[in-house]
């Protein structure tokens, strides 16, 4: 019997089991896909948004303000990229500097820091691409961009040192109610449990159906992006938001915590959760809509186009609570954006809940709070270089020529706790395939050190899905 | 730190004839690094044959042709790493590379060869929409897979951009018992050699499908099906052409880039129509001493003209190594005039210049009865006649350096037809 079953290993799963973690609880973790960060954790644009934009007194403005606050130890205890760059909100026009007065004032109600509305001269100082033609600017410092996946894996990893387990390919079908607790079905598994967290982001409201009755419906809203090269990381230097407008959000123009420039989303509601693709229409959307923040975006640099889909629910807001009807059943549904901000509060929060219905929960002691990243071999000194690659020669063989990507860091990847299994597991994180050539030069050597580190023939070893086989059997 | 005359940078066709001549030319002290577990380059993924006939005048195969070269620079005993990657290089010609054994070296060089050979364009570089599944793959990584690996990689397939890699791999793919349902071009010609159409499409009976694009790729997992549309002159889709054509592997064979991040960090100026260096008569770049040769200079078509380019670089590296060299004379440019894409070498110094000059260039469309024009100022020198040119086909043009004078422009451009 386990104390705790949360269903999804996103960023919020993540973080709720990692701060279960902290006591001493048996916590498991089911995650339908076949690695973690899969979902809309690993699509989106990886703002830590300082909390201007949420309505005042709701869940996420609360959420978000109180979590970004977080980032900074959080990502220095989990060793993860993380960047206070701050953001910006530019208008073009008066009515848009009326919106922009807006925002500074919900900012201030919302208790965001450092708010400041700048003029052009001082905007276009800091941000000299942006289109001539600009008003000014709502700054927030407080604004930061991250690794979103990269938190998630960490997240896992520190969670299952501190005991909490992992299955993969877990899709939850159905919960029976039991005297005490409940019965969670996946394919291959029933597994008992007290309590249920319910991170299944856009499935939440199904998963919340099969215990209580219905309450909310999510709708899965996709966005899409193009990712540039490194040599277009640079065109800003901090977040870029376009005014928003009721009809639309605007993209965004920012730098990634990898130093490549990445332009998007757009927002539409479409009809099937599992839908990401990307459309022509949508992404020729972008591009003219974007060239209104800067004409000068360079998008014959563009490395790869990708679509997230957001889990917006009907109630506008977070939905963080005990289901009313079934005990020990909490909804962490409709975490859409602000969510990623928001998640280290949403972790902290759910652990409240817990506490709330169980009373008070025992303390880990072996609770260690850190984590360490895979080393990355071009970041060290000349030095450092030398010794690691005296240590481990398999540091001194460069498998991914865009990113300089060493063996070493592949192998790594493979044996740590929720370790890759894929090629995109590999990628996510380590990054071979991610620069501009997407894996031509390196996929065969990736693959090639998957199976022979996992024991497996490389006919055996997937992209992605489990079905997603690379090569398809011999040749004749 | 370790210290050679010349460090040439890649182990393919380019950097071994280059290394090879250097070493003709009187220069002991040469090191080639490759970051392959092999030499020969790209070479050794290209099993069709085809290749060394204007070199040996017979037909060879990639790995064949890369063996006699890699045969000869044994038996001369030049030096070379290989599972070393060049990480970066200075305006000093000093160079850093790694592997297991050394680890971390730093080499001083007296002159640097760069060879590093080309990549492939991508599936993100193209923005086509829909899902991202397994199977798309680009030409060249799927030649590696079933060539080297020894690993099949669909049943199904569809090639988009009619490049030599691509109408090769249409036929290998056939030879391994795939179905190939067509190779589309964006365009209305193949992007690759006519020989390579014949030998692997028609052949084949693979169509060619000229002025189709792919627009979308669907499939969860593993690849579904594509959408193909029409395209127009302007190669954009024609609205109500869709089609879906169903199967599981998508090939991309659509162009090859320099690779020329190493050159780019150092601070060498880049061509835009070529995507590598600017260089001059003797193959070198605007910083002394570091030359460039083969599909890192520009993309070449057949490897006999990577060999004698790379020979050139190689005997100039030399000279500069020994000081034979002439530095800074006066020099005329060279300009792609109306039809012209590109022409290598972009600057002449005619104080190194004894005979004729040969230049590369490509044409950027298909001409018919045409004539090359060289004029040299607005002054014609020199005229060409030519039956049939291509863009795929790379023209070379031979001047005699008599005709050229210090301090002009010198503008290649196509008339087709009667004009003129
Ligand atoms: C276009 C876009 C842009 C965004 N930009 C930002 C931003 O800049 N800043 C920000 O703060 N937020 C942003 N967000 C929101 C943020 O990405 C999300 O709030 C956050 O990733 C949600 O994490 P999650 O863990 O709740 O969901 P997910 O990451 O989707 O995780 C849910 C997990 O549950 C699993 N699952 C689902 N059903 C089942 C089942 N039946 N059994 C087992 N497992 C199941 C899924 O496979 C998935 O792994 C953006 C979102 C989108 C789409
Ligand atoms: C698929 C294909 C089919 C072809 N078919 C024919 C044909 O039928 N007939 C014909 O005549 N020609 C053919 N060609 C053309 C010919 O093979 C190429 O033009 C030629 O191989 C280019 O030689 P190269 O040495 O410039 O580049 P490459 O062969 O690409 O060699 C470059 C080398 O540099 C190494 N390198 C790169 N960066 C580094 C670094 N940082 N450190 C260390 N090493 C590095 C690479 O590993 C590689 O080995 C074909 C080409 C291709 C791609």
């Amino acid at each position: 019997m386990y104390d705790v079953v949360i269903i999804g290993a996103g960023i919020t799963g993540g973080f709720i089991a990692r701060e279960l973690s902290r006591y001493g609880l048996n916590v498991i973790i089911l995650e339908k896909d076949n690695d973690i960060a899969n979902g809309t954790t690993k699509a989106n644009s990886a703002i830590v948004h300082a909390g201007y934009d949420a309505k005042p007194h709701s869940m996420k403005a609360k959420l978000n303000v109180e979590g970004n606050k977080m980032f900074d130890y959080i990502c220095e205890e989990l060793d993860v990229p993380f960047k206070r760059i701050g953001s910006h909100v530019i208008a073009f026009s008066n009515e848009e500097m009326v919106i922009i007065n807006e925002l500074y004032e919900k900012g201030i109600i919302n208790k965001v820091p450092g708010l400041r509305i700048i003029d052009k001269v001082e905007l276009l100082q800091k941000e000299p691409n942006i289109n001539e033609n600009v008003l000014g600017a709502l700054y927030a410092p407080t604004a930061g961009i991250v690794g979103p996946w990269e938190l998630a894996i960490a997240l896992m990893e520190n969670a299952m040192e501190n005991g909490v387990e992992l299955m993969l390919n877990s899709e939850v079908i159905n919960i029976d109610k039991l005297e005490s607790g409940y019965k969670v079905y996946t394919k291959d598994n029933e597994i008992k449990t007290r309590y249920i967290v319910n991170c299944a982001g856009v499935h939440a409201d199904e998963i919340h159906n099969m215990v209580a009755a219905p309450k909310f419906t999510i709708t899965p809203r996709r966005g899409q992006y193009f990712l540039l090269d490194k040599k277009a990381g640079n065109i800003v230097n901090t977040v870029v938001f376009q005014c928003p407008t009721k009809i639309s959000k605007g993209v965004v123009v920012l730098p990634t915590v990898h130093g490549n420039l990445l332009v998007g989303p757009d927002a539409e509601d479409i009809e099937d959760k599992r839908n990401t693709e990307t459309s022509d229409e949508r992404l020729n959307y972008v591009k003219s809509a974007s060239m209104r923040t800067s004409n000068k975006i360079p998008f014959n640099k563009v490395i790869t186009s990708f679509a997230g889909s957001r889990a917006s629910s009907d109630t506008g807001d977070f939905i963080i609570k005990e289901a009313e009807d079934a005990k020990g059943f909490i909804d962490v549904a409709g975490i859409e954006s602000p969510g990623l901000s928001a998640s280290p509060a949403i972790g902290k929060y759910v652990v409240e809940l817990i506490k709330e219905i169980h009373g008070n929960l025992k303390e880990n002691s072996k609770f260690n709070s850190t984590r360490k990243r895979i080393i990355h071999f071009m970041e060290l000194s000349e030095e450092e270089k030398h010794e690691i690659i005296k240590r481990d020669p398999r540091y001194g063989r460069i498998i991914c020529r865009c990113e300089n990507i060493t063996e070493g860091e592949i192998v790594d990847a493979i044996h740590r706790n929720a370790g890759a299994r894929t090629v995109d597991g590999v990628k996510r994180r380590v990054r071979p395939g991610s620069g501009r050539c997407q894996g031509g030069f390196c996929q065969p050597r990736v693959i090639e050190i998957l199976a022979r580190e996992l024991n497996k023939d490389i006919t055996e070893i997937v992209k992605d899905g489990l079905n997603s086989n690379i090569a398809i059997g011999k040749t004749k | 730190m370790l210290s050679y005359d010349i460090v040439v940078i890649g182990g393919g066709p380019a950097g071994l004839a280059a290394a090879i001549e250097a070493k003709k030319n009187g220069v002991n002290n040469i090191l080639v690094i490759e970051r392959d577990r092999e030499l020969g380059g790209i070479l050794q993924q290209c099993i069709h044959n085809g290749f060394g006939l204007h070199i040996f005048k017979e037909e060879l195969t990639g790995p064949e042709y890369a063996e006699r070269f890699i045969k000869e620079l044994c038996e001369m005993g030049i030096e070379f790493k290989l599972d070393t990657m060049v990480l970066d290089i200075t305006k000093d010609k000093i160079v850093t590379a790694i592997n297991t054994v050394d680890g971390l070296i730093n080499i001083q060089a007296k002159a640097i060869i760069l060879a590093m050979g080309c990549r492939e364009r991508t599936r993100g570089a193209l923005s086509i929409a829909g899902t991202r599944p397994v199977g798309i793959y680009n030409a060249g990584l799927a030649q590696r897979l079933i060539n080297m690996e020894g690993y099949m990689v669909g049943k199904k397939v569809i090639i988009l951009g009619s490049g030599d890699i691509g109408l090769i791999m249409a036929r290998r793919l056939v030879l391994e018992g795939a179905e190939v349902i067509g190779v589309l071009a964006r365009g209305s010609y193949a992007a690759g050699l006519g020989r390579n159409v014949v030998q692997c499409l028609e052949d084949y009976n693979i169509p060619l499908m000229l002025r189709h694009n792919i627009v979308k790729i669907n499939g969860k997992d593993r690849v579904e099906s594509v959408v193909v549309v029409k395209t127009d002159e302007n190669k954009n889709p024609i609205p109500g052409t869709e089609e879906i054509y169903e199967c599981d592997t998508v090939l991309l064979s659509v162009g090859l880039i320099p690779e020329n991040e190493l050159s780019a960090n150092l601070g060498i100026r880049l061509d835009r129509n070529t995507g590598g260096p600017i260089v001059n008569e003797s193959m070198e770049t605007n910083t002394e001493g570091i030359f460039a040769c083969g599909n890192v200079l520009h993309v070449h078509d057949v490897v006999d003209y990577v060999t004698q380019e790379s020979q050139r670089a190689g005997r100039a590296a030399a000279r500069y190594v020994k000081n034979e060299f002439v530095t800074n004379s006066e020099y005329i440019k060279t300009k792609p005039g109306n039809g012209v894409k590109y022409i290598v070498p972009q600057i002449v110094q005619i104080d190194n210049l004894k005979g004729p000059i040969e230049f590369f260039m490509r044409v950027r469309d298909v001409y018919n009865d045409s004539r090359i024009i060289v004029k040299l100022d607005d002054i014609k020198i020199r005229e060409l006649k030519r039956q049939h040119m291509i863009p795929s086909e790379m023209e070379r043009l031979v001047i005699d350096s008599r005709l050229l004078k210090e301090g002009s422009i010198m503008t290649v451009e196509i008339c087709s037809g009667g004009e003129l």
